[in-house]
């Protein structure tokens, strides 16, 4: 790999490694959950919940994988 | 200051007082070990470097609409959040070991103590100047991110400033007057505490900024926080029980108040 795409590769492997972190996971959910949130505050149903609710999920299931056997 | 300002505050504070600890520590190995006037020199280029990036991200940070503004902030905030909590409960737990910045000092200092000595563009250390620079940097772009999340989403970027420059001063104004790694501030907690702070603030803006209303609008992170942070002990809890002997959990006062 040449030194231009090395260093391009370091900047993606930075940022990513700043904004997702060690569980990608975390990142999908969080995204899910916004756009499950966006979608039901166009219903009449109230949508603040489900926020709290992928937390509520997400923390244990990446603290599992996580944790040392 | 309401309440919503003094909990903007706090999390501002103790976000930028735990990076300034990090970054200090690095700092202090490059000066001890190698240079001071090259780790100081790294402190400069550092700071300038982030100078120049509040200067374009800032304007351009407050100029986003409110709505777009929570929504992004608040997914990567809650992103950040869960990733500090999920570490500061492994810690608290057993499960991964404590953050020692006496360890990363030695560490840090070994490593420095057997880099060649290199001059370059007048600078007499440059591996004391890049070691600086690069603490300083990596450190300071997360304060700069949650001082300029924090404040424009509270619509007060001058108190989230403020709280920072207090955090950051104070880490400094003590590594200074004691030359040696701060291993005595109670890091582990304050990122226990952070993580707390990140994924409420987080939850609320991300649902905020997807259109959700919270049930008594800002009074909700009044609840919203002290439930994070016990869900949080609570699995701090649940998992100590599985914790492997060899790994050292977390002293109870730390985190539990025993």
């Amino acid at each position: 790999m040449n030194t231009v795409g090395k260093r391009l590769k370091d900047f993606g492997a930075f940022w990513y490694d700043f904004v997702v972190g060690d569980d990608w996971r975390v990142a999908v959910v969080v995204l899910l959950a916004l756009l499950a949130t966006f979608g039901l505050s166009k219903t009449s149903v109230a949508a603040w919940w489900l926020m709290p609710a992928a937390v509520a999920v997400i923390l244990p299931v990446s603290l599992w994988s996580a944790r040392k056997r | 200051m309401t309440g919503t300002g003094g909990a903007l505050f706090a999390a501002v504070f103790l976000a930028c007082a735990v990076e300034a600890v990090e970054a200090v520590t690095i700092v202090l190995a490059a000066g001890t070990a190698r240079d001071w006037k090259s780790a100081g020199y790294g402190v400069g280029a550092g700071l300038a470097v982030l100078a120049a990036i509040t200067a374009v991200l800032g304007p351009a940070v407050t100029a986003i609409p409110l709505g777009a503004l929570r929504l992004v902030v608040g997914g990567l905030l809650l992103i950040f959040g869960l990733q500090w909590l999920r570490k500061a409960v492994l810690r608290a737990s057993g499960h991964k070991d404590l953050h020692d910045e006496d360890a990363i000092f030695a560490r840090e200092l070994a490593a420095a103590k057997s880099a060649q000595a290199q001059t370059r563009f007048s600078v007499p250390d440059w591996y004391a100047f890049t070691l600086s620079f690069k603490g300083v940097l990596l450190e300071g772009l997360e304060v700069v991110f949650i001082v300029l999340t924090f404040g424009a989403n509270a619509h007060d970027v001058p108190l989230a400033a403020l709280a920072a420059v207090v955090a950051v001063v104070l880490v400094v104004a003590v590594g200074i007057a004691i030359k040696a790694p701060l291993a005595r501030v109670p890091e582990n907690t304050m990122k226990f505490v952070v993580g707390v702070m990140l994924t409420s603030f987080g939850m609320f803006w991300g649902a905020e900024g997807a259109d959700a209303h919270w049930p008594g609008d800002d009074a909700a992170l009044l609840v919203i926080v002290p439930c994070v942070a016990v869900y949080a002990l609570g699995w701090v809890s649940v998992l100590r029980r599985s914790a492997p002997r060899t790994a050292e959990p977390s002293p109870a006062s730390e985190l539990m108040g025993a």
